[in-house]
């Protein structure tokens, strides 16, 4: 800009005033919009926008890109047993109860089931609960069976492709390998029956055979209004570096230790019960939540299963999540960039967590924090009532709808049998 | 997941039940070979630990497979149930048990492994360190991103003249200007010029100050104190002007008592503000008190009106008024002078309870100067000026902050010590103080008789008497006490 009254005044004004003319459009013009992007980066700077792998699909809507048909199931599936107990709308397996509600009412529900890409069998395996609130899988494989011989000789979908454009939602433990116990599930594999449909679940690792590779990893269910209901302002400084509230040690099942979380959360005790810089203890607070929301890390260690609603709930405090379990698949992983969020620390690793979270560089954890105050992000790991655009609903019909459209392979000729309906243990043949 | 462990407990107790009907645990069907002599290990090794009275055989398969167990450090041998050997004997990868031949191995075996724990599992200095500076940064984003976006100066304006209670009420508001995170001048103005009694107290601080000296000695009643502490705020503002400093201009007079959270609000205004101040008339009787109080109850039997002074809103948050403290049951017995021993009563708007902007005082006419406030230079004198108030032509343009009103953020109060106390300058005695109690082999039981003759030596002490009083140890009846009054003799 300076060069240009030099030159306004050494020219003739006749000819030369058009061309100095536009440049100094030009040039105001870029000048404008390099102060507009910057003040468009100034109001990105305080929360980043989170870009999954596949750009930004934690905004997708899904409605319009899928349509889900639902089956009409005996209330003995759903409704009844959620009256004989309706502790099911309310522990960490809820989200399947919420997803048959949210998809009796959404858009993208067809009546028509010719034209549906994926059908959905509204059946509750987790709501089989013992006295004190913890769901038996025992009759969960009998459940299922039963079920899906009703659809299959009730509507000639799940015979054409067996199963293939039919998914489930199995928000156990082990997933569809219907049980608590790791090596018990592990014995049994995914419920043969099951073993085309795509399975929404919260478990997760990498090469076990609970989790398919078609699955869709989602988050355990966390109640949305009670987490916001303890929400403290978010300009009280956090001030407490490492948080837990758990058990260490399961002293009912494993007492001498090393086998429940395969020995990290023992390991944590042991090694950090005396630094002052991690709060951690078996404690069950009434500040819990606000607790939470004035740390800087919160630990996620794995329990009897990789996953804990922890995630969920540090995700929406805003509290950096430090991941300890080896091989695990976090919900929406194509979704969500959990690396750029999260900080993962392998098991064998424990033993020097200080070392690692205090040698984090400054900018990566304000990083963190900035991506983690996205709104977005904590609406994606919530199951809110009524649903809400971007909440994890959502993504799971996003996730749905990226498998689309379905291989032509799927489709079965006449005749043909891939599923073996006599395959698994003699008492999972026994009807419901 | 902590549940499950109370679903394997249940399952542990109820496991007989389950293993009675075997249609519901599916795993005991098909027994082969190899599990019945597993089963048979399995029994020996348990009737061999129940004989040597621990975990025998946990020991020898622990050396057997040592090699694909973690083996480091420490692993706590607690003496339990023999549950656990089952679950041993499954530490190598389940290859042979997995359904699917096709699943690739897993890193990760199911399984007991050991609890890691370093030779020296205490932390490192220096990672503490790190640590720390890790949340100073943080939360200095925190304050950036959800605090003041960008915080003006704050320009605090006190009052103030040498007397004995000087200290004490400096003090207070020195440290809490000290603890305000913002940019701050503090102007002192002292009534009677500036001493250096004043300047050395203002000096450790450590903040910018202004001290400037007002001619005039600060005179013997509550009112005409409240004028010439008035005149000297003028006197502030006109320095303000001249010297064109920015930021945010709030009355803090040395007694009154103000919350950090003061500072915070006062960041929002934008010309002119109003706060809620809390009225504490106290007086050193504190029965006169209750007296005045159940009087106002018993003849108007009302609620007694709230003793705050500040804006009032409507319900749409609008400025529409303000709530004065009441006086009205004080009325006969309020002080007048300085250091009498009734309630002080405020006058009507004090000027702590208002915040300005000090673009508002400046001569040249600013940009977006609003025009509902008088010019400073044309007030002089003229009129009787007692609040803020009359700064503004348009009293409804003020700002009500604290969410209108409703939080109160700092506590007007007078409290002054008899005009002729004798206090030593700068509080630093320079020799040893007289001995008025002897020390004796201390401890409280007797001293209930060394009481009153405590308190009759500090009475007869100030006295110019000549006789010496240390006789009387021991001696003295003790008197009936309803409670030890504290005088404001210093």
């Amino acid at each position: 800009m300076l060069s240009l009254p030099s030159s306004f005044l050494g020219s003739k004004p006749s000819h030369t005033y058009p061309v100095d003319m536009k440049i100094l459009s030009c040039l105001s013009a870029i000048l404008l919009f390099l102060f507009f992007s910057a003040s468009f980066a100034e109001q990105n700077v305080r929360t980043e926008r989170i870009s999954g792998s596949a750009g930004d699909v934690l905004e997708d809507n899904p409605v319009g890109k899928l349509k889900v048909y639902v089956y009409e199931l005996p209330s003995k599936y759903n409704k009844k047993l959620l009256q004989k107990d309706p502790r099911c709308l309310t522990h960490m397996f809820a989200a399947e109860i919420f997803m048959h509600r949210f998809l009796l009412s959404s858009p993208v529900r067809t009546r028509n089931p010719d034209e549906a890409d994926w059908f959905y069998t509204p059946i509750y395996p987790t709501c089989d609960l013992t006295p004190t609130g913890l769901p038996l899988p025992f009759k969960s494989p009998r459940m299922m069976r039963s079920a899906i011989q009703l659809i299959s000789s009730n509507w000639p979908y799940w015979n054409r492709t067996e199963g293939a454009d039919h998914f489930f939602v199995v928000p156990h433990d082990f997933g569809a390998c219907f049980h608590y116990q790791e090596e018990k599930a592990i014995e049994r594999g995914i419920l043969p029956l099951l073993q085309r449909a795509t399975l929404v679940q919260t478990f997760g690792q990498r090469n076990h055979v609970c989790l398919d590779e078609g699955s869709i990893t989602i988050p355990p269910f966390a109640p949305p209004q009670k987490m916001q209901a303890h929400f403290i302002p978010p300009d009280i400084p956090r001030s407490i570096f490492v948080y837990f509230r758990g058990l260490f040690y399961d002293v009912n099942n494993d007492p001498e230790g090393g086998y429940y979380a395969r020995g990290a959360r023992a390991a944590v005790w042991e090694n950090f019960k005396n630094n002052p810089l991690f709060d951690i203890s078996t404690d069950h607070p009434t500040t819990y939540y606000e607790d939470m929301q004035r740390a800087i890390f919160c630990l996620c260690p794995l329990g009897w299963a990789p996953w804990s609603p922890r995630l969920v709930e540090a995700v929406v405090f805003g509290c950096i999540p430090v991941i300890i379990a080896d091989d695990i698949v976090l919900p929406f992983a194509d979704a969500i960039p959990w690396e750029e969020i999260g900080v993962f620390v392998a098991e064998k690793d424990v033993p020097e967590l200080d070392t690692i979270l205090t040698s984090i560089p400054t900018e990566v954890i304000l990083r963190k924090q900035r991506l983690l105050a996205n709104p977005s992000m904590k609406r994606a790991m919530l199951f809110p009532q009524p649903a809400q655009p971007g909440d994890a609903f959502h993504q799971i019909l996003n996730g749905l709808a990226r498998k689309l459209p379905h291989d032509k392979s799927i489709y079965l000729k006449a005749g043909e049998k891939e599923l073996n309906w006599t395959a698994g243990p003699v008492g999972d043949l026994k009807p419901w | 997941m902590k549940l499950s462990m109370f679903r394997l407990s249940y399952w542990n107790r109820r496991g007989s039940s389950f293993r009675s009907s075997p249609s519901l645990d599916p795993t005991f069907d098909g027994k082969s070979p190899s599990s019945v002599f597993w089963f048979v290990i399995h029994g020996l090794c348990c009737l061999i630990s129940l004989i040597l009275g621990f975990r025998f055989s946990h020991l020898v398969l622990f050396f057997l497979f040592s090699t694909s167990v973690t083996n480091l450090y420490t692993t706590p041998f607690l003496s339990a149930g023999n549950s656990g050997v089952s679950q041993l004997l499954r530490l190598k990868p389940l290859e042979t048990v997995t359904n699917s031949s096709a699943k690739k191995n897993s890193r990760v075996v199911v399984g007991r492994h050991g609890i890691r724990i370093r030779p020296w599992p205490h932390p490192n200095p220096i990672e503490v360190l790190r640590a720390h500076q890790l949340l100073v940064r943080v939360q200095k984003e925190q304050k950036s991103m959800y605090g003041v976006r960008s915080p003006k100066t704050v320009i605090v304006v006190t009052p103030t003249y040498v007397r004995t209670f000087q200290a004490l009420h400096l003090t207070g508001v020195m440290h809490s200007l000290m603890l305000v995170p913002y940019d701050l001048v503090w102007i002192v103005v002292e009534a009677g010029g500036i001493t250096n009694e004043t300047a050395s107290f203002i000096a450790k601080s450590g903040l910018k100050t202004i001290h400037l000296g007002f001619d005039q000695k600060m005179p013997n009643t509550w009112e005409d104190r409240h004028k010439l502490e008035t005149k000297m705020r003028l006197h502030a503002l006109r320095i303000v002007r001249e010297r064109k400093l920015d930021g945010i201009v709030m009355f803090a007079d040395d007694s009154n008592m103000h919350s950090m959270e003061v500072f915070d609000e006062i960041q929002t205004v934008k010309w002119f503000g109003a706060l809620s101040i809390g009225i504490l008339a106290h007086s050193g009787n504190a029965d006169e008190l209750s007296s005045v109080l159940k009087n106002e109850q018993g003849k108007h039997k009302e609620k007694p009106s709230m003793p705050i002074q500040g804006p009032s809103c409507n319900s749409s948050e609008k400025l529409v008024g303000w709530h004065i403290f009441n006086t009205q049951p004080y009325a006969k017995k309020s002080a007048v002078y300085i250091d009498e021993k009734a309630a002080v009563m405020p006058s009507k708007m004090e000027w702590s309870g208002f915040v300005l902007n000090s673009r508002l005082l400046w001569k040249e006419s600013v940009d977006d100067k609003p025009a509902w406030v008088k010019d400073l230079n044309l007030l002089d004198d003229n009129e009787e000026i007692d609040s803020p108030l009359s700064l503004v032509k348009d009293p409804s343009m003020v700002e009500p902050l604290g969410s209108c009103g409703r939080r109160v953020l700092l506590w007007w109060l007078r409290v002054e010590a008899r005009a002729d106390s004798k206090f030593p300058p700068g509080w630093i005695i320079k020799s040893p103080l007289k001995i008025t109690v002897p020390s004796k082999r201390t401890l409280w039981p007797d001293s209930s008789s060394e009481l009153p003759a405590a308190i009759k030596e500090a009475k007869s002490d100030t006295k110019p008497r000549g006789s010496n009083s240390k006789s009387s140890k021991g001696k003295q009846e003790p008197k009936a006490f309803n409670g030890v009054k504290v005088s404001t003799t210093s």
